[in-house]
């Protein structure tokens, strides 16, 4: 009985070992067919459909995507995270991820996306133009000032308040609306999508697809509204760096870009681009 | 052969226990050194560390209140009362332990905000708790409440039946009889459930975060602050790390001298 005991003490050990070299050996051999892209949650939709062509181009190659908030990308690629490919929302922290030495080479810019304010179709606070977003009472939700689209979103309200018909104080009455600061463009849409908030500022790219429906979109003035550029670059010391480079060259190519026009994005080089 | 068993065994015995101590202490040990306790006092005065410190005090204990006025009877009828779907009801009961807490967070929106189920009749009343420190505490009292249902729920249980009989064949009511004997005879119990709500409740996020939102000084409590500084002040988040543990250490050790005590 003893022996026993003593034999399957010995049995459990060994398939314990065995299961932690097994594993191991799995990853390394995932690892070479595995591509993990770090990319803005406001990529979300066009890079899921790029990942899918991507994956059908390479057969054998899974990728994983990452999506949140740009600044919490480069948090994570700082404390370590393995990925491929980085792409920003904004120039700030690929240049913070540049400054780490935590992206090889130079980062290109691929896309570019605009902002838009967005409403829920019951339309609660009754908001009809920008300048009632600086009502007393209305519920604003925009992004922290860390993540891109809340830099944008403070840019933007302080071109505004220069502009006719707004006044000086328009963005500090704004900003005395907002109430709750989110961690990525993602939860400033879920929290309009349910209706909690009576507006958001989002990028157009936001307003797409099914949000369209759920959402009334409010244009910002050209001369008042920011552009937010993307650069993406491959990973220092990524796993695959054929593959990474391999998928910013599937963002960057004419299929790459159609997908992100169709999600709402706009081409680097507005001038530049062949009328269709 | 006898005693090789006993040392393989006391090794393997010994290995898991300090592979715990590394899991679990080494990370908070690392934080304790990576911060001097001089500077540590010098961040406090500042003022977002104070307010997030503040604000999680207030809902955190306002919680614990909440937790302990609506279950204390629950916990008693649980522990005292045989009915059908019982079993169902203590699951429900129990759910908030091992439920995502952003899922907890989406259903409280779908409940209480403003589109929600009740949060419509709510807004008749102009009433609206998304985005309000109110929020953060409902979100907080969702997620402690089992943390405190269980302890006490099985502290009422194991007073035996015999006391309650005596006190009734003495003439003492129900109500008397709960507040003379049954409470005093499970304070311990009592104690530790409403700890570990407290302490589930200082430590909320995620639930807090996807219901209230996050808004300095109303609705951003300090696991909140510590998400949100990391971005942009490593320093800052660190020091109230520093606090958040310090705080549930505190009230976990007061909770095993006061439960030594009371025993």
């Amino acid at each position: 009985m003893k022996q026993a005991s003593s034999v399957l003490t010995a049995l459990s050990a060994l398939s314990a070992l065995s299961l932690f070299s097994g594993s191991t050996s799995s990853v390394v051999a995932q690892q070479a067919s595995t591509l993990t892209v770090f990319a803005a949650a406001s990529l979300t939709e066009p890079f899921s459909r790029l990942g899918k062509s991507f994956e059908a181009a390479h057969p054998g190659t899974t990728v994983r995507f990452n999506f949140t908030g740009s600044q919490q990308l480069v948090l994570q690629l700082q404390q370590g995270a393995k990925a491929d490919v980085f792409a920003s929302a904004d120039e700030r922290w690929m240049q913070a991820a540049k400054d780490s030495g935590l992206v090889e080479g130079d980062p290109a810019l691929f896309t570019r996306n605009e902002l838009v304010v967005i409403v829920p179709v019951a339309n609660p606070a009754g908001i009809k133009r920008l300048q009632d977003l600086s009502r007393s009472g209305v519920k604003l939700v925009i992004a922290a000032e860390a993540v891109p689209v809340g830099h944008y979103t403070r840019e933007m309200l302080a071109k505004l308040s220069s502009q006719p018909g707004f006044g000086s104080k328009y963005g500090q009455q704004v900003l005395a609306n907002v109430a709750s600061y989110e961690e990525n463009v993602k939860g400033v849409v879920a929290k309009v999508q349910l209706g909690e908030a009576d507006a958001g500022v989002v990028y157009r790219s936001d307003a797409t697809g099914s949000v369209a429906s759920q959402v009334t979109t409010l244009e910002i003035p050209e001369p008042a509204n920011v552009i937010a550029s993307y650069p993406i670059a491959v990973v220092r010391g990524a796993a695959s760096p054929e593959l990474a480079k391999a998928f910013v060259e599937l963002v960057q190519s004419a299929a790459g870009q159609e997908s992100l026009k169709k999600a709402g994005f706009m081409a680097v080089q507005p001038a530049a681009q062949p009328s269709q | 052969m006898k005693l090789l068993r006993t040392i393989a065994v006391r090794a393997l015995v010994g290995l898991a226990v300090g592979g715990l101590g590394f899991l679990l202490v080494l990370p908070v040990v690392s934080l304790l050194l990576r911060t001097p306790a001089g500077e540590l006092l010098t961040r406090l005065g500042r003022p977002e560390i104070r307010q997030a410190l503040l604000l999680s005090l207030e809902t955190s204990l306002l919680a614990t209140a909440l937790v302990l006025l609506l279950g204390l009877p629950a916990a008693y009828l649980l522990a005292s009362r045989q009915f059908p779907g019982k079993r169902i009801v203590e699951v429900l009961f129990d759910l908030p332990m091992v439920m995502p807490p952003t899922v907890a967070g989406l259903i409280l929106l779908l409940t209480f905000g403003r589109a929600g189920l009740l949060g419509k009749s709510l807004g008749v009343w102009g009433v609206s708790l998304p985005f309000t420190t109110a929020a953060v505490v409902v979100a907080q009292a969702f997620m402690a409440a089992p943390f405190f249902l269980g302890p006490v729920r099985a502290g009422f249980t194991t007073v035996e039946h015999r006391y309650r009989e005596v006190a009734a064949t003495l003439g003492a009511g129900e109500f008397y009889s709960f507040f003379r004997v049954m409470l005093p005879l499970s304070l311990p119990s009592v104690l530790a459930g409403t700890a570990m709500a407290c302490a589930r409740a200082l430590g909320e996020f995620g639930a807090t975060i996807t219901f209230a939102g996050n808004l300095p000084g109303v609705t951003q409590t300090m696991p909140l602050a510590v998400y949100v500084e990391m971005q942009n002040d490593l320093e800052a988040a660190i020091t109230l790390s520093v606090l958040l543990i310090l705080l549930s250490f505190g009230l976990l050790l007061a909770l095993r001298y006061g439960q030594s005590r009371v025993r």
